[in-house]
């Protein structure tokens, strides 16, 4: 890393977190001066965006050379107050909060008592999203039963393609023009919105290129300031560069990553994405740019490395956009999943991993970030020493690169009816999300709590924490005289609950379409442009609508508990499971033990947890898969829980399992923590009896200690773990390579760290297993590893 | 069906042989070695250890049983060339049961390893080693008086035993324990290093430098410790002594300590 680099990136970890205003002062400020009250929304929107893009401050920082700020500093977040309006007492909760603050100045709090919190109280989505929902979905969300993701960001989730590298904006007018030409007022009764919408697309075309020119003249201006002759011919460079991108296609590496770029801002600045938004498959678009420039000399890969740091530091930049409430538990972090997927196929179906994938893993390595996350797409066509270079970064200890299995990303997109190429060029966004990247529209709705729903059924669907009836109340326990008759009682409240959901997700769906049309997020995702219909209306090639199970692990334990002991074994009645439950297993110590260790568990290729874990796959599956969206489209599962599992544990009572209330729920498919005791391969044997292809991501966590991964075997062993798995199928697997202070908790609190394995000295064992003394030299191992 | 008595079974193994393999530790050892790390692998019988729970040691499983554990990891084998080892204790001391999961292992297609001390009566030691795919050799002293004091067993039959291996087209690695000041003398490592180094073909050698790991587990079975066995202080000793295996023109490899 070079000093440039270095003294950008202190920059970007020293900068603090902050709310500016400025967004929602310049929003507020059109909306006030009526010019557009008369215009259709999608109009007002794209006119909105324009008078941001042209009032908003332009942001360059000494030695930056990808230039662009979502607000007027580095991590100064701004807000989005049309969707959700923060209270004065938000801001104060943001402000002081002791996980994820974000710092509010004081001149904030009277620009939003006196000028923001007036004109949008009552106007926002968020208030329009719930004066919507039925009472079921509001006791359903109360009780927490599900979360919902449109509450205070707008449907995002999606990825760029290869678009931009290919077409400038200026060529997108064209695109306009011809959908323009084919407008049929004769037979369309929608040809006049469709009008309105590719007006409204050519506005915010005009807005970014404006925003760029507003950077050129910036940088114009700082270079004839610039005394160092290098710093002022860069600045030179920079602005040629935003007078050409993104109104031209780039021709250059550094022209592309600028054109991402603004694309970037863009995206985040029109309104606040779920997932920020992603470049999706950075080595295979920015390859040809790199090889041709490499080949004529105009290139190094040294100047390329910085470029891409320097790209990698504009991401740590932008912290996500603040939360607050359910939504700030579901997903407690500054971190706004932009996941850069590097390896994979290419849409002709060749090995996609190239010369720039391990300049980017490099960057990564180096980097250390936060921000942007990275994944590998690893297909069977790729080479181990790709696989091996992305262990030899995780086993760092960093979580990062995630690992994804591009052969099932490709089936799984096609079994949902996709164009094979489209797949081939897909990937993961967000944490596991699988998607068409450039050509799909695909909503995260919600997370959906499973073990919660277990709870209901087994309460006649009465929600104790909350006092309320929020299942349908059809199924007593009474009724429970076999373990199907309790399965079956199960699925169909599952099936209620998702109905409950579904509705809802078709009303915000319809209420995005219709108040907070994307004009500019509609010119970067196929066919919105052809189809002269937004983004959030259905105007992409491919709309799905994901619904997140959580907990698939406390629900399989749970399950496999009351199979076992209170229908095979029946040393246990329903109603004394029940009443232990209530009694949050308070005087049933003893039951409460059996529970947790002496019952089938998952994640330990136990037959009976496994064929559990199908049958509620199953039941989740059936309850949601093909459900229609108001797109033109279909509801989806998903299984991963981000933060949730921990919000909905602290909702959900205790479990059969064992767990007591208020506990956090096991995490995407992972075993209940500390639970599988047999060793990664039956994990890995466990998940891959669940049908992923079915799926549009599952999760899997495993934990190992750096020194499992310390030499060549270990490293070899990892490669064949996530190869054996990737043949049954798997989508995903992380590894957490555990540091100290970790081991340290492991020894306070034993039982949570149960599955936590340990390279001693030429085998492998459990952590807790050891002697307290084994242990301690262990944590003084890894302490001098780390220096 | 065959029977016997396994103290542990351990998957996702990286260290007993090629790639991933499942580790079938055999309860019951016919050494007494000073420095054993598995104690409770010596006892031929199921024990109570004394550990966060009181726990026992040992289960009797049928052939079959334990080949269910084994084949259930078999897509990590196909991927990573592993297989089964199998270990103890010592393995060769249940030779019904070890013959019968070689023979099935065989016909499955599944790799075996095979962790021996070496002591074995002739007869079975030849049948058992020609139904497995690679033998995991244990040398420990080339000093038969030294042998019988820190093994409490004379070393005759394993020597003859790794001869008749030696000269068998089975896949070898030879496996030297390094216990300083008992099996890391001059005189036991140019013994051995001679007697290695002399095979008509070239034999991989694993050292295995003494850890403590093993002591906690005397007092849970209510043993004491038969002498305090200290570890090497660093990696230079032990290089030290690998430098002087290379000297015999074998390849040295150093297991453990990473």
């Amino acid at each position: 890393m070079n000093p440039r680099i270095e003294n950008l990136l202190r920059k970007s970890k020293n900068a603090p977190v902050t709310i500016s205003d400025e967004r929602a002062r310049l929003i507020t400020r059109f909306y006030q001066s009526g010019t557009a009250q008369h215009e259709p929304v999608v109009i007002q929107r794209a006119l909105a965006f324009r008078y941001i893009m042209e009032h908003k401050s332009i942001c360059i920082l000494p030695g930056e050379l990808i230039v662009g700020e979502r607000g007027p500093a580095p991590k100064a977040v701004p807000t989005y107050p049309e969707i959700c309006l923060h209270s004065i007492h938000d801001l104060q909760t943001l402000d002081q909060r002791s996980k994820v603050p974000y710092k509010v100045p004081p001149e904030t709090f009277e620009v939003y008592a006196n000028q923001i919190i007036p004109f949008w109280s009552g106007r926002t989505m968020r208030e329009r999203v719930f004066a919507h929902m039925s009472p079921e979905w509001m006791r359903a969300y109360q009780a927490g039963v599900f979360t919902e993701f449109q509450e205070q960001r707008c449907p995002g989730h999606t990825a760029m393609g290869d678009k931009i590298y290919r077409k400038g904006f200026l060529d997108l007018n064209t695109e306009i023009e011809r959908a323009e030409s084919n407008l049929d007022y004769f037979n369309d009764p929608e040809a006049l919105e469709k009008a309105e919408q590719l007006r409204a697309m050519r506005i915010c075309i005009e807005a970014l290129i404006h925003f760029a020119r507003r950077h050129a003249d910036a940088l114009d201006a700082a270079a004839a300031e610039e005394s160092e002759p290098n710093r002022k011919s860069e600045l030179v460079q920079m602005a040629r560069i935003c007078r050409k991108v993104p109104a031209s296609k780039p021709e250059t590496f550094w022209e592309a990553l600028q054109m991402y770029w603004f694309v970037h801002v863009g995206v985040i600045t029109e309104l606040n994405p779920w997932d920020a938004f992603n470049p999706g498959r950075l080595d295979q678009h920015l390859s040809p740019f790199y090889q041709q420039e490499i080949q004529n000399g105009s290139l190094t890969r040294e100047k390329a490395r910085e470029l891409l740091q320097a790209f990698w530091i504009k991401f740590n930049n932008h912290p996500a956009p603040p939360k607050v409430g359910v939504t700030a538990q579901e997903s407690n972090t500054y971190v706004d999943f932009a996941l850069i997927n590097l390896g994979g196929l290419t849409s002709d179906n060749r090995d996609g991993v190239c010369e720039l994938s391990y300049l980017l893993l490099d960057v990564i390595e180096e980097m250390r970030l936060l921000q942007p996350s990275s994944m590998v797409q690893i297909s069977k066509k790729n080479p181990d020493r790709f696989l091996k270079r992305a262990i030899e970064i995780i086993r760092t200890g960093y979580g990062q690169p995630s690992v994804f299995n591009t052969d099932t990303i490709v089936q799984a997109l096609v079994r949902q009816g996709k164009d094979i190429r489209d797949a081939r060029c897909g990937g993961a966004s967000g944490c596991v999300e699988m998607g068409a990247f450039g050509k799909e529209a695909y909503f995260l709705t919600g997370y959906f709590n499973l073990p919660k729903i277990l709870e209901l059924t087994l309460h006649h669907g009465f929600d104790r924490r909350t006092g309320q009836q929020v299942g349908t109340g059809l199924h007593h326990p009474e009724t429970f005289t076999s373990y199907e008759k309790l399965f079956d009682a199960f699925s169909s409240e599952l099936a209620y609950f998702a109905k409950v959901k579904i509705r809802g997700n078709n009303i915000i769906e319809k209420l995005y379409a219709r108040y907070l049309p994307v004009p500019f997020l509609s010119l970067l995702i196929d066919d919105c442009i052809q189809n002269a219909k937004d983004y959030n209306a259905g105007g992409a090639r491919y709309n799905t609508s994901y619904i997140q199970g959580v907990g698939l692990g406390s629900t399989v334990d749970a399950l496999s508990a009351v199979r076992t002991h209170v229908f095979e074994k029946k040393n246990l009645s329903i109603h004394e499971l029940i009443q232990a439950l209530d009694d949050n297993f308070e005087g049933r110590q003893k039951l409460q033990e059996i529970l947790l260790h002496h019952s089938p568990k998952w994640g330990n290729a136990d037959p009976t947890a496994d064929e559990t874990a199908v049958e509620i796959f199953n039941a989740f599956f059936r309850a949601v898969e093909a459900k229609p969206n108001t797109r033109n489209g279909m509801h989806r599962i998903n299984l991963l829980p981000t933060t949730c599992h921990v919000y909905f544990g602290s909702v959900t009572g205790a479990l059969p399992d064992g767990r007591k209330a208020g506990q956090p729920l096991s995490e995407g498919i992972s075993p209940v923590q500390g639970m599988d005791r047999q060793g990664p391969t039956a994990v890995i044997h466990s998940a891959s009896k669940l049908d992923h292809i079915r799926t549009g991501g599952t999760l899997l966590n495993q934990r190992f200690l750096p020194q499992v991964l310390a030499d060549e075997t270990g490293i070899k062993g990892l490669v064949h773990l996530i190869r054996s798995y990737f043949k049954m199928d798997g989508h995903h697997i992380q590894f957490n390579v555990i540091d100290c202070e970790t081991l340290k908790k492991a020894q306070a609190n034993p039982d949570d760290y149960r599955d936590l394995i340990v390279r001693v000295a030429g085998y492998s064992d459990y952590f807790v297993d050891l002697t307290p003394e084994l242990q301690e030299e262990i944590i003084q191992r890894t302490a001098h590893q780390k220096f | 069906m065959a029977c016997g008595t396994i103290f542990r079974i351990k998957k996702f193994a990286l260290h007993d042989g090629p790639g991933i393999r499942t580790t079938l530790f055999f309860k019951g050892c016919p050494l007494r070695c000073i420095w054993c790390h598995n104690p409770e692998g010596i006892d031929p019988a199921p024990q109570t250890m004394q550990l966060r729970r009181p726990e026992i040691v040992g289960k009797s499983m049928s052939a079959e049983q334990i080949m269910q554990a084994i084949e259930q990891d078999r897509i990590f084998y196909d991927q990573s060339s592993g297989g089964a080892t199998f270990s103890g204790g010592e393995p060769l001391f249940q030779p019904h049961l070890l013959e019968a999961l070689l023979t099935v292992c065989k016909k499955a297609g599944i790799h075996t390893a095979l962790d021996t001390c070496g002591y074995a009566p002739a007869k079975v030691f030849d049948r058992l080693a020609g139904l497995t795919d690679l033998i995991l050799f244990d040398l420990k002293l080339a000093d038969g008086p030294q042998h019988i004091m820190y093994t409490g067993v004379d070393n005759q039959i394993i020597l003859r035993n790794f001869e008749t291996a030696c000269n068998q087209s089975i896949d070898l690695r030879v496996r030297l324990p390094l216990v300083p000041g008992i099996t890391d003398t001059d005189d036991n490592i140019q013994a051995i290093g001679r007697m290695v180094g002399g095979q008509r073909r070239s034999l991989p050698v694993d050292l295995l430098p003494y850890h403590r790991i093993g002591e906690h587990k005397y007092a849970s079975l209510g043993k004491p410790l038969s002498k305090n066995l200290k570890p090497y202080p660093s990696q230079t000793e032990i290089e030290q002594i690998r430098s002087k295996y290379q000297e015999f023109g074998l390849a040295v490899n150093i297991e453990g300590i990473s």
